[in-house]
C-alpha cells in the first residue's frame, strides 16, 4: 500500500514526469543510464497502480449505488443465505468489476493522454476518461469477476455491433477539465470476454484468481514486477492496432530505452500473464499515443 | 579526533580542523583562496609545466551546460581517493583529468606547513570517445580511483569512466642523462664527423619532474556503465563492476578479463535489479561484496564457482511497509558499499542513511544512521528536480570507529559508531577561514528555528557532497564539493 499523504505531486503528475524523465534520457551524453531508468520505471509504476486504484475506487462508488438499488430490492424477496442471491450479489459486484476495469483502462488511457500534451490534439477527443475520486476498492470485487461465468450475460448486455460500442462512460478531458459523454466500446469488449477467459481458465484456488484478476487489471507488476512495466512499452509497440500509430521510428526508439527488443515478448509469458495481456493491451492505448508523442 | 577525542570534541562544538583549500582549476584564470600560500603551486607548478602542459580546451557538444557560477562543468570533481599510506590524494573530474595532491615532509623551518598537500601532478587521463556502433558518446568523467599500494618508488593507481579502466604509473625523475655522443644537448643529431672523441652519458640532476604514463589500457568489457572498480588484495587482480556484471582482471592482461557475476535476465524486460557498486574484501582475496538497486547486498567467495551469481550471504532489510511510498524503490537502492578496515563489517549508504553490517548477520543491519531524514517529507520536489538520484558515497575512519558521508547544502555528517554522537559540518569558504575550527551546523525541521540554524526550505541542493575520503591512518579528510576540494585536518599546529 503506498502512501501517497507525504506526496504533494498526485499520481498523474508523477507519471508525466516521469515519461519526461525517460524522454531526455534518450538525449543525454554518455547514453541511456540503465540504473536511473529503472529507478524511474518504479516510480511510473507506483504512480500508475495507485492512478488505477483511484479510478476503480469511482468507478465502483459510481457503479455501486444503482446497483445496491437493485440488489436490495431482489434480495427483499430471497432468503440471505439462497445461492441465487448470491449469485446475483457476484453478478452485481462482476459487472461493476467489469465496468471499474473499463473505467480504470479509461482513466488510465485518459491520463496518460493528459500526461503528455503534446498528444492531445490528436487523442484527447477519442479517449474515454474518467473522474478522478479517491476510494480504496475491496478485494472481493476482484475475485468475483473471475469466478464466475456471469460477466458473458452482461456482454450481451450491450448493443452488439461490430465495433462494440457499449455503455457511454462520462469523459474528463485533463487537459481542458471539460466533461462529456462518450461512447466506450473497444476497451470494454474486451475486458469483458478476457473476464469470461480468467473466469473459464483459472485454476481452483481463490486465492490464485484474485491475483490473476489483480493482476489484469492494476497489478500486473506486481506479478512479475518490473517486468510488466517494460513489458507494456513493447506491447504497445507491437499489438495495438491504433490507425494513428504507425510511427516505426518512435517504436524503435522505445526499445532502445529500454534497451531490449520484443522477439518472443508474448510467447514467453505464463499463461497468467497472457489472460492479462488483452486486457493489458486494452489499456496500453494511451500510453502508445503518448510515447508516440515523442 | 580517533574515537576518544570525538565526544569531546562534539561537546565543545568545535572540532578543532585546519582548513586547507583548494580551488579547482578553472580554465582561464587561476583561482583563488584567502590565505593559503601553497595554492599558487595548484594553478602554475613549474615541475607540472614541464611534464604535463594545461590541455587546450576541448570540444563540448552543445548539451553541455556551463553553470552560472564561475567553474565549469569539466571541473566538477567526480571521485577523490587517499592511496595506501596517506601521502597521496587524488581527485577525478568530469572533464577525465586526474589531480594528484602529495603530502609534504614536515621540516623544521616551516613547522605551520607540515602535513599540507600540494598538488603533484595532473594528467588528462580519459578523453571523450565515441561508440559508432551505437551512436553512443563516452563520457570522460572519472566515475573511480583506486590506488595499488606502494611496491617501487612509483605510485599507480587505476582510473576509470564509463568503459575503459586504466592503469596509470606515476613517478619521478629528478636526473638526466647527459653527454651522448651522436646527438647533443638539444636532442639534434650530431654530424658524425665532428665527433672526436668517446665520452659516457652521466646522470645529472634535473629539477624534479613528475610524469604520468599509462600503463595498460582494459577495454571492451563493458556494456552498461563502470559504476566502480577494486583492487584485491593480492595486488594482482582487480574487479570492474557495471550495471549487469562484474569482471575480474589481471593487471598484466588487458586483452582478457573473465566475468565472475552476471545478473542480465535472459530477457531484459525481467530486470528488476541492477548492480550498484562492488568491492573487495580487504583481507579475504577471495571475497567481495556487491550492492544493488535493491537495498540488498551480496557477498560472493570466487572459491565456490567461476560464476559468483550464486551468493554465500544475502544482506537485505525487510522494507518497512508503514513507510511505503512512490519512492521507495528509488531511496533504498545502494549508492555505495565499503568494507570495514578490519574486514568485520560492511558500510552501504542508501539516499536518505547509513548501515552498518556485520557480515555475520544477514537478515539486518547492526547500525543505521539517518543522514538527513528531514529530506523525507520532500521526495516528491527530490524527484522532479532529480536530485533523489544523486549517489552519495560513504567511508571509514582508519579506526572504523567513525564514518562519514555527504549531504546537501555542503553538508558532511559524520557519526561516531561508539558513543553515537554524530555531527554536521559544512564545507564552505564563507563559513570557513584558513585554520579556522569548522563549527557543527544544525538543520531546523520544523517549528522554530534557532539562531544558528538552517530550515530545511533553505537548502541549497545543487551543493552537494557526493565524495569524500578519510586518510588511513590519521583524522585528515578530504571532501569534494562541486568544484572544489577541501582538505581538513584534526591537528593544530
Amino acid at each position: 500500500m503506498i502512501n501517497t499523504m507525504e506526496c504533494a505531486v498526485d499520481a498523474q503528475s508523477l507519471i508525466s514526469i516521469s515519461l519526461m524523465k525517460i524522454h531526455n534520457s534518450r538525449t543525454q551524453r554518455g547514453g541511456i543510464k540503465l540504473h536511473k531508468n529503472l529507478l524511474v520505471s518504479y516510480v511510473l509504476r507506483n504512480a500508475r497502480q495507485v492512478y488505477i486504484k483511484e479510478k476503480y475506487a469511482e468507478i465502483y462508488r459510481m457503479q455501486q449505488y444503482e446497483e445496491v438499488m437493485t440488489v436490495c430490492n431482489e434480495i427483499q424477496e430471497l432468503n440471505p443465505l439462497d445461492l441465487d442471491a448470491e449469485d446475483a450479489d457476484d453478478e452485481e459486484q462482476a459487472r461493476a468489476a467489469c465496468c471499474g476495469e473499463e473505467a480504470s483502462l479509461c482513466g488510465s488511457a485518459c491520463h496518460r493522454d493528459a500526461a503528455q500534451p503534446a498528444a492531445h490534439a490528436r487523442t484527447a477527443s477519442a479517449l474515454p476518461g474518467c473522474e478522478e475520486d479517491c476510494k480504496e476498492p475491496e478485494p472481493s470485487y476482484y475475485r468475483s469477476c473471475c469466478m464466475e461465468a456471469s460477466p458473458v450475460s452482461h456482454c450481451d448486455q450491450f448493443p452488439a455491433n461490430s465495433s462494440a460500442h457499449c455503455n457511454k462512460t462520462t469523459v474528463l478531458d485533463l487537459d481542458t477539465h471539460v466533461v462529456t459523454t462518450v461512447e466506450n466500446g473497444y476497451l470494454h469488449q474486451d475486458c469483458c470476454c478476457d473476464a469470461l477467459q480468467c473466469g473459464q481458465g483459472a485454476q481452483s484456488p481463490a486465492k490464485k484468481r484474485k491475483v490473476e484478476f489483480g493482476c489484469c487489471v492494476s497489478d500486473v507488476e506486481e506479478v512479475s514486477d518490473f517486468t510488466a512495466a517494460r513489458k507494456r512499452a513493447k506491447r504497445e509497440d507491437c499489438s495495438y492496432s491504433h490507425p494513428d500509430y504507425t510511427d516505426t521510428s518512435n517504436i524503435s526508439n522505445l526499445i532502445s530505452i529500454f534497451g531490449s527488443g520484443f522477439s518472443g515478448l508474448l510467447s514467453r509469458q505464463a499463461d497468467l500473464e497472457q489472460i492479462c495481456s488483452k486486457q493489458v493491451l486494452a489499456s496500453l492505448g494511451a500510453w502508445t499515443r503518448a510515447i508516440v508523442a515523442f | 579526533m580517533d574515537g576518544d577525542n570525538f565526544s569531546e570534541i562534539s561537546c565543545r562544538e568545535s572540532l578543532p580542523c585546519r582548513l586547507l583549500l583548494y580551488g579547482r582549476r578553472k580554465r582561464d584564470s587561476p583561482t583563488t583562496s584567502a590565505g593559503i600560500s601553497s595554492h599558487s603551486s595548484l594553478a602554475r607548478s613549474p615541475r607540472e609545466e614541464a611534464t604535463n602542459p594545461q590541455l587546450p580546451y576541448l570540444f563540448r557538444p552543445p548539451s553541455t551546460i556551463l553553470s552560472s557560477t564561475c567553474h565549469t562543468e569539466a571541473d566538477i570533481i567526480s571521485t577523490v581517493e587517499f592511496n595506501s599510506s596517506g601521502e597521496l590524494l587524488a581527485t577525478g573530474d568530469k572533464g577525465g583529468r586526474v589531480v594528484v595532491f602529495q603530502r609534504e615532509q614536515e621540516s623544521k623551518s616551516q613547522p605551520q606547513r607540515r602535513g599540507e598537500y600540494n598538488v603533484y601532478s595532473t594528467f588528462q587521463s580519459h578523453e571523450p570517445e565515441f561508440d559508432y556502433l551505437k551512436s553512443l558518446e563516452i563520457e570522460e568523467k572519472i566515475n573511480k580511483i583506486k590506488w595499488l599500494p606502494q611496491q617501487n618508488a612509483a605510485y599507480f593507481l587505476l582510473s576509470t569512466n564509463d568503459k575503459t579502466v586504466k592503469l596509470w604509473k606515476i613517478s619521478e625523475r629528478d636526473k638526466r642523462p647527459e653527454g651522448y655522443n651522436l646527438k647533443d644537448e638539444d636532442g639534434r643529431i650530431r654530424n658524425p664527423s665532428t665527433i672526436t672523441s668517446l665520452r659516457v652519458p652521466v646522470l645529472q640532476p634535473m629539477d624534479l619532474m613528475v610524469e604520468a604514463t599509462a600503463r595498460r589500457v582494459f577495454s571492451n568489457a563493458h556494456t552498461y556503465h563502470i559504476n566502480s572498480i577494486s583492487v584485491n588484495s593480492d595486488l594482482q587482480t582487480f574487479i570492474s563492476t557495471d550495471d549487469l556484471r562484474v569482471n575480474l582482471w589481471n593487471l598484466e592482461i588487458t586483452d582478457r578479463s573473465f566475468n565472475i557475476v552476471d545478473i542480465k535476465p535472459a530477457n531484459m524486460e525481467e530486470l528488476t535489479e541492477v548492480i550498484t557498486s562492488a568491492e573487495f574484501h580487504p583481507q579475504q582475496c577471495h571475497t567481495f561484496a556487491y550492492s544493488s538497486s535493491k537495498g540488498s547486498i551480496r557477498l560472493c567467495d570466487m572459491r565456490q564457482a567461476a560464476l559468483c551469481d550464486k551468493h554465500c550471504k544475502y544482506f537485505e532489510e525487510p522494507e518497512d511497509p508503514s513507510t511505503r511510498s512512490f519512492f521507495s524503490e528509488i531511496i533504498s537502492s545502494i549508492s555505495d558499499v565499503k568494507f570495514s578496515h578490519n574486514g568485520r563489517y560492511l558500510m552501504t549508504r542508501d539516499y536518505l542513511t547509513v548501515k552498518v553490517w556485520d557480515l555475520q548477520m544477514e537478515n539486518k543491519p547492526l547500525e543505521t544512521y539517518q543522514v538527513h531524514d528531514y529530506l523525507r517529507g520532500k521526495l516528491c520536489s527530490l524527484y522532479e528536480n532529480d536530485c533523489i538520484f544523486d549517489k552519495f558515497e560513504c567511508v571509514w575512519n582508519g579506526s572504523d570507529s567513525v564514518i562519514m558521508t555527504g549531504s546537501y547544502n555542503n553538508f558532511f555528517r559524520m557519526f561516531d559508531r561508539n558513543t553515537k554522537r554524530d555531527v554536521t559540518l559544512e564545507a564552505s569558504r564563507e563559513n570557513s577561514k584558513p585554520r579556522a575550527i569548522l563549527k557543527p551546523r544544525k538543520v531546523c525541521v520544523g517549528g522554530k528555528r534557532r539562531k544558528d540554524e538552517i530550515s530545511v526550505d533553505s537548502l541549497d541542493f545543487s551543493k552537494k557532497i557526493l565524495h569524500t575520503t578519510w586518510h588511513p591512518h590519521e583524522n585528515i579528510i578530504a571532501v569534494a564539493a562541486t568544484n572544489n576540494l577541501y582538505i581538513f585536518q584534526d591537528k593544530v599546529n
